[in-house]
């Protein structure tokens, strides 16, 4: 595996979506049979170079490994250093892994207008910066990716996404370029009040040492922004339920399931080890905005009556849980966030797979116009319902591992946050619990008014086809992974725990 | 005595002088039919320049002549090179647009390769004097570029606007020029720091004022607010390719020349500059883009986004004098803003320039549906919008992050300020950029003609020129960097 070792196979990972977009692009206009495969072989091949890392990984090795550090920009003293280590293998096989779902959900869904050849090229695009950003170990380099994935999202929502997809597509982009403007001003201040370095690795080594407390609040404050706008916590969500709506299918899955994620990566590799100090004093502030995000999140649920828009504030409420879980600063607390993460990209996109399907069939999302799918296309109705259990936690299923731990996680967080951090916290993870209790109820609500009940009298005699056979290519992986982590949660816990203990557990 | 002159080091302008002639002579003598030659004599005039450029880089060591007030070092190179291939391209993007027009074509080539000579001598210059009359070399002759569609009243406007204001920023400033050698008896840059240093108090008020009033004579220049209007009229009037070269060419010469005269000639007199570069930098970025957003027409829009722009390359210019490290990180970062700057503006304006000749029109709506009807170039323009809104992986990034690395490697709190100030504002430019991209990508083409665009040889040679430069730098910004830290003085 020396071809690992040397670096080759990450960067490969990263870069051979990039290869594959410079194809597509090339490929003849009318030809779209050829890009279709030339994006499918890419991503294919992308994922099979990242089971191939996960396989020559040595999971019982602290640090980083498989990695390169090769010069970049030397003026700037930024280096071209990526590695993976237990937190970025499973959030690199994520992404991996569902672009490559989506280019296959994609072959004969494209949404108008049409033109897969643009389509292709940005989702191979997006994988660059997705994949990159999981990989990264410079802050510049990491800076980098994590802006790249912006133009073609930006894209994919303006052009293919729905009515209101001018508002929607500039609101996204202006929302995390404000964020990632100030996160950008904060590593600049961390290399220059500290010690000059862009090194992840080096500069969590250093846990803050040298910078003075008050500054690290305030370089903390300005990384919280970049992050906290992706992931999205509750006052700055406002971005995602139009932006889940208004993109594409593949686009609103690619959103909730890798893009979501890079915010709350961002805080796990980068704000809470390089800041171990700010983050205790920002903890309970972080705690306060997730069960917020829980409850808001759930309670706009309960009044959407598009089920994208549903599915969206859904997400809201798993992230809070996700970040409440990352607020404990606790090993356990993080782990469960990294897992919450992994479920929230199955099962939330999934779910934003099933909603557009069933916008392709019945032409529309409105709760109030659809009912009876179960009679319908009983099939799909059943994933529904398999994937709104999912969502809501049920043990068994994957979400369970995301959503249980982070709230027993709160009973107990770390030492040294700031106040009296037993009664806040063990106040947040109450709340959370009825958090769970309201994400039962809205989905359930969900389910009921989408696959149950009778079939409305505009559709009776419509014929609605049942689960179609990329449908069935492209689910029928995730829907068993949802079950086999759920069954065996340590797939994910036993890669992570390593270096999650090695950065939080001192 | 006799002055030792270095043919050597001189060779760039020499080689472009005799363009100048050679031009101006084959104009006489060429039938009409032949005089789109003329463009060629001068494409050659301009890259053989380049060759002696190469050669004293290659070389080496710093020359210095008359007295110290003509120097040739690594950063007079640098701004030599990248002012002889701004240029290039700026040939290449009006060769069509001026054998098309109805208009004399010897006149034109001749007065952009005078306003070029003074770019390439104002790299090297080293004393106000010499300063004063490479900038009025940059000048006067675009003044008359600004006017060359004579029978257009607008661009009879743009030329008038540009001339008075020009003359009047002239004026103030060779006044604060002349306060500056009253309190220093010099003329000569490094003198003038010597004498600064010891200066007794009124003399030192003297000297403030007298900074004051050169910085504002500049601000005209590089179109800093309040110092701006000009600007957008000039620009809307002109020819397209002249504006291009206005906004980047000679904005550029004026920035070389403040650049010189803060950091050799004042630079330790901080606290008088520094506060004003601080708020004509802000005011600059804010209103720039602030009137950005509500412009229809491409062009204004162009010319306020430039406003902008030039905004944030002063604000590395506000730090500079916090300490000697920040004054490093500022040069760098000024210098390679305005390298990345240039291509991803001529860029812009190329794109601007292809389309417009079946449009016929600057109105943003008339962007409408670009995408469709001619995709490489609706994705080129869509590259240089979002590398100036600073969005990687395009160039522009890298030339906000190395303005916004200066800002924080001064550690003060003013610094900190114009920081947030910049942030801000390079989030607001986005918005107006994606307009342009929204109109490109999610709207209806307006016009009935939709087959795809058949673009001249050289403008298609310009836009490929500046994005290979905009990707590449964007990817890797190791070279322009490594040029940015070359350039010192």
């Amino acid at each position: 595996m020396n071809w690992f070792d040397s670096g080759w196979g990450l960067t490969a990972a990263v870069f051979l979506p990039g290869v594959g977009m410079l194809a597509v692009v090339a490929a003849p206009k009318a030809d779209e049979t050829l890009q279709k495969a030339i994006a499918l072989v890419t991503t294919i091949a992308t994922f099979g170079v990242t089971i191939a890392l996960a396989v020559s990984f040595n999971y019982d090795k602290s640090g980083l490994q498989l990695g390169t550090d090769k010069s970049w920009i030397d003026v700037i003293n930024s280096r071209f250093h990526i590695g993976l280590d237990g937190i970025s293998l499973p959030m690199l096989i994520l992404s991996a892994f569902i672009t490559m779902l989506c280019v296959i959900y994609s072959w004969d869904h494209f949404p108008e207008p049409h033109n897969p050849k643009a389509f292709l090229g940005l989702i191979l695009l997006l994988e660059i910066g997705m994949n990159g950003t999981f990989v990264a170990q410079d802050l510049i380099l990491f800076f980098v990716f994590f802006e790249i994935v912006l133009l073609p999202m930006f894209f994919m929502i303006g052009v293919w996404g729905g009515p209101n997809r001018e508002y929607a597509s500039i609101k996204f982009f202006l929302f995390t370029l404000f964020g990632s403007a100030l996160m950008l001003l904060s590593f600049l201040a961390l290399y220059f009040i500290g010690p000059n370095t862009f090194d992840i690795p080096k500069l969590a080594a250093l846990h803050g040492a040298g910078i003075v407390h008050s500054t690290q609040n305030l370089i903390f404050a300005g990384m919280f922004l970049g992050f906290a706008i992706k992931v999205p916590m509750f006052p700055f969500h406002t971005w995602l339920p139009d932006a889940h709506t208004e993109a594409p299918t593949v686009g609103s899955v690619l959103l909730a399931a890798i893009l979501l994620k890079l915010g709350t990566y961002g805080f796990i590799r980068i704000a809470l080890p390089i800041l171990p100090q700010a983050a205790r004093d920002w903890a309970p502030w972080i705690g306060l905005l997730a069960v917020i995000g829980i409850i808001y999140g759930a309670l706009g649920c309960l009044a959407q009556r598009d089920m994208k828009r549903l599915i969206a504030f859904s997400s809201v409420a798993h992230m809070g849980f996700v970040m409440l879980g990352v607020a404990t600063l606790t090993t356990f607390g993080i782990n469960a966030a990294i897992f919450g993460m992994v479920a929230h990209g199955l099962i939330t996109g999934m779910l934003f797979f099933i909603a557009g399907s069933v916008q392709e069939r019945f032409e529309t999302r409105q709760l109030d116009r659809l009912g009876g799918l179960l009679t319908q296309a009983p099939k799909l109705g059943w994933i529904l319902g398999f994937c709104a259990m999912a969502s809501l936690g049920l043990p068994g299923l994957a979400g369970f591992w995301g959503e249980f731990p982070a709230l027993l996680s709160a009973y107990n967080p770390a030492k040294g946050i700031s106040g009296n951090e037993f009664v806040v916290f063990r106040t947040y993870m109450a709340v959370a619990a009825v958090g769970t209790v309201l994400a039962a109820g809205y989905l359930l609500w969900m389910l009921q008014r989408v696959a149950f009940g009778t079939v409305k009298p505009e559709w009776e005699n419509v014929h609605i086809h049942d689960v179609h056979v990329p449908e069935w290519i492209a689910w029928t992986p995730m829907l068993l992974l949802i079950v086999a982590l759920g069954i065996y949660p340590n797939l994910i816990f036993r890669v992570t725990d390593g270096t999650v203990t090695r950065l939080f557990g001192g | 005595m006799n002055p030792h002159i270095d043919y050597h080091a001189l060779a760039p302008e020499i080689v472009l002088s005799a363009a100048i002639v050679v031009v101006l002579v084959a104009d006489l003598l060429f039938p009409d039919r032949d005089r789109w030659q003329t463009s060629r004599i001068a494409t050659l005039g301009v890259l053989g320049a380049l060759i002696p450029v190469l050669t004293l880089a290659a070389d080496g060591t710093d020359r210095s002549m008359f007295g110290g007030a003509y120097v040739v070092d690594n950063y007079a190179l640098v701004f030599k090179g990248f002012f002889l291939v701004v240029t290039y391209v700026t040939i290449l993007l009006s060769s069509d647009y001026i054998a098309e027009g109805d208009y004399y074509q010897g006149e034109f080539w001749f007065l952009l390769l005078t306003s070029v000579l003074g770019m390439v001598a104002m790299a090297s210059a080293r004393d106000l004097i010499t300063i004063f009359v490479a900038l009025e070399t940059i000048s006067v002759p675009t003044f008359v570029l600004a006017g060359w569609r004579k029978h257009d009243v607008r661009s009879n406007e743009a030329s008038i606007k540009y001339y008075l204001i020009g003359v009047l920023s002239s004026a103030v400033m060779l006044y604060g020029m002349s306060l500056v050698y009253g309190v220093t008896n010099s003329t000569l840059l490094t003198d003038i720091a010597q004498k600064a240093g010891s200066l007794s108090g009124s003399m030192n008020n003297l000297l403030i004022v007298a900074i004051f009033l050169t910085l504002g004579g500049f601000a005209f220049k590089v179109s800093a607010v309040p110092f701006h209007f000009w600007a957008p009229d000039t620009y809307e009037g002109a020819p397209t390719p002249v504006t291009a070269f206005l906004s980047v060419a000679s904005k550029a010469g004026g920035f070389v020349a403040m650049l010189t005269i803060v950091y050799i000639g004042f630079y330790n007199s901080g606290n008088s500059w520094q506060p004003v570069l601080w708020a004509l930098a802000a005011a600059s970025m804010t209103i720039g883009n602030l009137t950005a957003l509500r412009q229809t027409n491409i062009i204004r829009m162009l010319a306020y986004s430039s406003i902008a722009q030039g905004g944030f390359i002063l604000v590395p210019f506000a730090v500079a004098g916090d300490s000697r490290p920040a004054a490093a990180s500022a040069l760098e970062a000024v210098v390679i803003y305005i390298l990345i700057y240039a291509a991803m503006n001529l860029g812009a304006f190329a794109v601007v320039i292809a389309v417009a000749r079946r449009t016929r029109s600057a109105e943003i709506r008339s962007f409408a549906g670009l995408g469709q009807w001619s995709p490489v170039l609706a994705v080129l323009l869509s590259f240089f919008l979002f590398s100036l809104a600073g969005i990687p992986p395009l160039a522009g990034w890298f030339a906000k992050f190395v303005m916004f690395r200066a800002v924080l490697d001064a550690h003060t709190s003013a610094a900190a300020v114009i920081g947030v100030i910049a942030a801000v504002n390079s989030v607001i430019a986005l918005f107006y950029y994606a307009g342009i991209a929204r109109q490109i990508w999610f709207r209806e083409p307006t016009l009935d003609d939709r087959r795809p665009l058949e673009v001249p040889p050289a403008l298609n040679a310009a836009i490929a020129l500046c994005a290979a430069a905009v990707v590449v730098v964007g990817v890797y910004p190791q070279p322009f960097a490594k040029l940015g830290e070359l350039a010192h003085f």
